[in-house]
């Protein structure tokens, strides 16, 4: 089970920001292809960041603690699921925020 | 490059990204430094087991030594880049829909 810690860490941010997304109705799930478009070049730019290291031994991953399964370039698939799963969650905090505080400006209301 | 130099650079590039190049200035907003501080609470909690236990591990070389939370300091800026550059995004496709709204020009068609 050990090997099932760093999933399980992000499984615990998508469920506490999913219990956000309903009861504050944030919807940023429904609109899923502007959230596609958006973890896009965080992925891409934070990906290729992560290979570098791991090619140059700046990081490493501790066996114990990751499923094992690698991706190409060595990348372990917990890495790819963090730069999904983290910016999703930042963008549902940012609109449980805009939900909240109705009168804070963040750029992209209609008219602006 | 070291990890230290490598986070600097990423947090000006995100920078020059939300002011200049997509316009969003979210580091001049309220709501973004508010939803920031929210997920930097989780982040410390989140990265604090992954390089506590550790999962992950730094080579002391590439580094500048300093921990916050069991993490070095450069994580920090790591993920201050990664949610800056990631909701700049988002709210850039959000503000970017809404004009061609406005201007009566489909989505996915070319703007002139």
């Amino acid at each position: 089970m050990s090997h099932l810690l760093y999933v399980a860490l992000l499984a615990g941010c998508l469920i506490g920001t999913a219990a956000v997304e309903v009861r504050l109705g944030t919807r940023v799930y429904a609109r899923w292809r502007r959230l596609l478009s958006a973890l896009l070049p965080t992925v891409i730019v934070f990906v290729t960041w992560d290979l570098y290291a791991i090619a140059h031994h700046q990081w490493t991953y501790v066996p114990r603690w990751v499923t094992g399964v690698r991706l190409p370039e060595h990348l372990p698939f917990e890495e790819l699921l963090f730069f999904l799963v983290v910016p999703t969650c930042s963008v549902i905090t940012l609109e449980a925020v805009r939900r909240r505080r109705p009168g804070w400006v963040i750029g992209d209301e209609p008219g602006s | 490059m070291t990890y230290t130099s490598l986070v600097v650079l990423a947090v000006a590039a995100v920078v020059v990204v939300d002011g200049v190049i997509l316009r969003t200035n979210l580091v001049r907003r309220k709501a973004f430094w508010t939803s920031y501080a929210i997920i930097l609470a989780f982040q410390l909690i989140v990265n604090g087991v992954l390089t506590g236990v550790p999962v992950v591990r730094y080579d002391a070389d590439v580094i500048i030594g300093w921990r916050v939370a069991y993490a070095p300091v450069e994580d920090l800026l790591f993920g201050f880049a990664m949610v800056l550059l990631t909701l700049s995004t988002w709210v850039w496709l959000g503000r970017r829909a809404h004009a061609r709204q406005s201007s009566g020009v489909p989505s996915g068609s070319t703007r002139h």
